[in-house]
């Protein structure tokens, strides 16, 4: 495992107290901390390097030009991006699957058309395609799960019969951290000739990221869930396919040549990124893929993957308390319920012990609905969570316990 | 384990009374000859409520509720459905208002014995997120007699 407390102080913010008690942080799918590695380069670049980028003849534009076409780059290299021109900066995973959806969706999708989708998507990976097929009057076909939180291969096998012209589904779950085998089911969606969308939100912090070897065809990430800040982003596309795409937003920066009834566009990814980019977003993610470059995505792996499985054994010890998911590949997402008492109620009573978790449907209503609960706790671990967290989750648990009159007090 | 008494806010805030009324609501369901219904949920958290009225000659003779959510949004429904009842619209939405202004803080409605078992929630007030959870219910009762009294 990583040595998760010399990582904690790099992390200004993991030195807080809340309610008097050490903050044990167990919220990282929703969003991670940040170490000073990033929150410095934020500041370093605001003081030494700010200028609009693409625009200015000057050094100082320049220099903060190539700051952020080398976090680009960065970024590209990081997941193994086809090239830095298929990297689109965007404000997060849900813009970039907004942008597939809005331009390659509305040049490609038509009435008729089938969109196929999976019961464990987040609403970002849902809605946007509920909205396209609504304009265009096609299909949406939501591809079931197991009782154990898998991606159904049979349905799935069977969704694709009827050759949807997209198919989009998470890598990682966010609500039950079930990895999913993104690469088998791109091969299978492309043998029926369907562009692949896969939402890396979860998957990106959290493993060793190839989206060459996926073979997918767009592969949207937010770098606030991996330790950069928030509003920074991006897609990541097959760029033959980001080059014959019409523009997504408007304005600046996309255009070649404006003239008063129409205009020409500028080449990807510039294409696709109108306005002033939110450079520090982009700055601060190069600074993320640093620090935790130099861990190793394989070592995070691990070491969530052990805390996740000690948080399972602990919680089910406990009587009365479920835990949602696979059993084996899975990430660092332990989602629970105890008894009747309310997840609401149960992140209420660990706050009070410092301890953060999410309660809620994790903006997976229809996964909720198919679990048969209305919400679950979720504890989500990332490198500076340790031991002694998973321990304080499930000691705080016992308390709820308690107050629900579950365990004597 | 810590298995340590739990801090006296958070028994404060999860009374017995609290969870009697979440684990055995009081008029949970639905009801026949409703004149007024309202569904109302909180998208953040996903409670929700659908309340249901029958107002005759200005009062209201029954209430019911179906509901999923927090022991705090459950418990307050139930106890508003058992303080409704015979009460004339104008009280109700009296009641209405002083719960909010429990919700606030404001400690002389948390001693206004009209709120019945509802004072139990007073504590609800120091956890400013909790506050949506307990006033699902009444922001459903004022939306069946919106623009109406």
């Amino acid at each position: 495992m990583l040595d998760a407390a010399r990582l904690r102080a790099d992390f200004p913010l993991l030195e807080r107290q809340e309610h008097g008690r050490r903050l044990v942080y167990l919220d990282n799918a929703a969003t991670t901390q940040k170490p000073d590695a990033v929150l410095h380069a934020i500041a370093d670049y605001y003081r030494t390097t700010n200028a609009n980028v693409h625009r200015g003849a000057y050094s100082l534009a320049i220099r903060a030009t190539e700051a952020y076409e080398a976090a680009r780059a960065k970024l590209a290299g990081f997941v193994n991006a086809w090239t830095p021109e298929g990297v689109v900066f965007t404000r997060g995973t849900t813009e970039a699957i907004n942008l597939v959806a809005g331009s390659y969706g509305r040049a490609h999708v038509g009435r008729g058309d089938t969109i196929v989708v999976t019961a464990m998507d987040h609403h970002s990976n849902l809605v946007p395609w509920q909205i396209l097929c609504q304009e265009k009057g096609a299909t949406l076909r939501m591809v079931e799960i197991t009782e154990d939180g898998r991606i159904d291969l049979s349905d799935f096998g069977t969704a694709l019969e009827g050759r949807p012209k997209i198919v989009a589904f998470p890598y990682v779950s966010n609500a039950l951290g079930t990895v999913n085998p993104a690469a088998q089911l791109t091969r299978l969606a492309h043998a029926v000739g369907a562009v692949v969308v896969v939402d890396g939100a979860q998957a990106t912090p959290h493993l060793k990221v190839d989206v060459r070897a996926l073979d997918c065809d767009f592969y949207a990430l937010s770098g606030h869930k991996m330790l950069a800040p928030m509003g920074s982003g991006a897609l990541i596309a097959k760029p033959e396919l980001l080059e014959a795409m019409p523009p997504y937003h408007g304005g600046g920066e996309m255009i070649s040549r404006v003239f008063d009834d129409h205009s020409t566009y500028n080449k990807i990814p510039h294409k696709f990124e109108a306005g002033t980019p939110n450079v520090e977003g982009a700055v601060g993610l190069a600074a993320a893929i640093d620090y935790l470059g130099a861990i190793g995505l394989e070592r995070v792996a691990e070491h969530e993957q052990a805390l996740a499985q000690a948080a399972i054994d602990q919680l089910t010890q406990i009587d009365g308390v479920t835990v949602y998911g696979p059993r084996g590949h899975r990430a660092g997402v332990v989602s629970f319920t105890y008894g009747d008492i309310h997840p609401h109620d149960i992140a209420t009573i660990l706050d009070q012990d410092g301890v953060c978790i999410r309660a809620g449907h994790h903006c997976t209503q229809p996964l909720m609905r198919r679990l048969n609960v209305p919400a679950t706790a979720r504890a989500s671990f990332y490198i500076y969570n340790d031991l002694d967290d998973v321990a304080a989750l499930a000691g705080s648990l016992v308390k709820a316990g308690a107050l629900f009159g579950y365990v004597p007090a | 384990m810590d298995t340590s008494p739990p801090e006296p806010r958070l028994s404060a805030l999860y009374q017995e009374l609290i969870l009697d009324h979440y684990r055995r609501p009081r008029n949970k369901g639905t009801l026949d000859g409703a004149t007024h219904s309202v569904s109302l949920n909180n998208p953040l958290c996903g409670d929700e409520i659908d309340l249901q009225l029958q107002v005759e000659g200005g009062a209201i003779k029954a209430v019911r509720f179906v509901g999923r959510g927090c022991s705090i949004s459950q418990a307050s429904a139930s106890m508003m459905t058992q303080l409704l009842k015979e009460k004339a619209v104008p009280q109700a939405l009296a009641l209405a208002e002083r719960m909010s202004a429990m919700m606030q803080g404001d400690e002389t409605a948390a001693g206004d014995k009209s709120l019945g078992d509802l004072r139990a929630l007073a504590g609800v007030s120091k956890f400013p997120i909790r506050i949506k959870c307990a006033l699902l219910p009444w922001n459903a009762l004022t939306d069946a007699f919106k623009g109406q009294w």
